[in-house]
């Protein structure tokens, strides 16, 4: 029998379609899962980060896939809306990773998102806090656009939300 | 919730769910035109937030009576679609979009601040996802409508001109929709007199401090939203074209 803790172990290995460093779980939109044992059957909640985001439904496929080879009979992927998914869901791992893939961790809001407006990002290449926003939209939903004045390299944020 | 109430939610819901869907085309015709580069990435950016905010709403609809919410996008015909004048008008110039999406972000916030205390819980929590992403979208257009009034005489013009024209457009958003006193009485959308004045304790002043006058007369061309203007036809006939084109298609 699968236990839980398999289970997680799998979804952590299921790659964020747009920054495959990271895992869904890592990102915080892995939310809940429920095991029926006696329909062998499984039920993984996700949510999504900006709500156009256009990679919703690889998720769900992904998350399909790898369940199924630990041999379910059914998997349901559920999304939900409640609680809204914040970017301070972002593991510590996964900040370290997302700053080895380029990208600007997003910084911790508690709840308030407009004090990010106002705080200083670091380059993720040379941790200089001499940048400046050039674009408060990206390429994805989820990215910004910075210039390090320090190394003189544009850079990625992702968001906070 | 009974049947009357249940028609009057899904009015509602489709009619914010087209606004949502129009203005999103409307914006996503600046791709591969912005003035600059970096605007062409944000206009797109936010007809995408728009886009994903309409989809929530025609789930919302879709989950009341049933409908598949592509078909109800892709195969509609223009008389029974419930935008609002406001958002059908062509894209004009930068001021003229940068002011209606200014109007227009005003008008989603100050909505979605009042709806996250929605008594219909999946608008609620709709309402609080929406928020946070409209908090950039605000920042973006307010910033802009500064450049543009306080910027040079002719920015200054051409603002005010969009003005003159989007002011009285703009009231068509608070209408009241029919049998909405039902939803207003359970607590489940705000009314609409308490939504317009909010939006304008916020438009307003701020208006003013971009030295732009907000005209007096204020009545919006129609308050039906089944009258729409002569540019909403020519519009879903583009963005209908390929879904039409073989209705049966999947990728
Ligand atoms: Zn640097």
């Amino acid at each position: 029998m699968v236990k839980m803790a398999h289970i997680w172990q799998a979804l952590n290995e299921v790659a964020d379609p747009e920054i495959p460093v990271v895992s869904l779980v890592e990102m915080g939109i892995v939310r809940d899962v429920r095991l029926d044992e006696q329909a062998n059957a499984v039920t993984v909640v996700i949510t999504p980060t900006f709500s156009g985001c256009p990679a919703l439904h690889v998720m769900r496929q992904d998350i399909e896939t790898r369940l199924h080879t630990l041999g379910f009979s059914h998997v349901t992927v559920e999304t939900t809306l409640h609680p809204p998914w914040s970017s301070d869901w972002i593991s510590e791992e996964a900040r370290v990773k997302l700053k080895t893939f380029g990208l600007a961790p997003p910084p911790r809001h508690g709840g308030r998102l407009e004090v990010t407006f106002f705080a200083p990002t670091a380059c993720p290449y040379c941790n200089s806090t001499d940048t400046r926003v050039k674009n408060e939209f990206g390429p994805t939903l989820c990215r910004a656009i910075y210039y390090c004045h320090a190394c003189q390299q544009p850079f990625e944020q992702f968001k906070a939300l | 919730m009974n049947e009357s109430h249940q028609t009057a939610l899904s009015t509602w819901l489709l009619a914010m769910a087209d606004d949502q869907l129009i203005l999103a085309h409307r914006n996503s015709e600046w791709i591969g035109h912005g003035p600059i580069l970096e605007e062409d990435i944000a206009l797109a950016n936010i007809a995408q937030d728009e886009l994903g905010h309409a989809r929530l709403l025609y789930e919302l609809y879709a989950a009341l009576t049933g409908d598949d919410p592509d078909k109800l996008v892709f195969f509609r015909e223009t008389a029974v679609y419930r935008s609002t004048q406001f958002v059908e008008y062509p894209k004009g110039d930068w001021a003229f979009t940068m002011l209606r999406q200014y109007l227009f972000d005003a008008a989603e916030m100050v909505l979605l601040t009042q709806l996250v205390d929605s008594t219909y819980q999946p608008l609620a929590q709709a309402a609080a996802k929406m928020r946070n992403e409209e908090l950039y979208h605000y920042r973006h257009s307010s910033a802009w409508l500064k450049r543009l009034g306080l910027g040079t005489a002719e920015s200054n013009q051409r603002t005010q001109t969009a003005l003159d024209t989007l002011w009285p457009l703009a009231q068509q958003l608070f209408v009241p929709l029919p049998a909405a006193e039902f939803l207003t009485t359970d607590g489940v959308i705000p009314p609409a007199t308490v939504w317009q004045e909010a939006w304008e304790q916020v438009v307003r002043p701020f208006l003013h401090n971009c030295d732009l006058a907000i005209p007096t007369a204020a009545a919006p061309p129609t308050a039906d939203r089944a009258i729409h203007s002569p540019y909403l036809a020519p519009l879903l006939a583009e963005m209908q074209e390929v879904a039409r084109f073989d209705p049966e298609a999947t990728w």
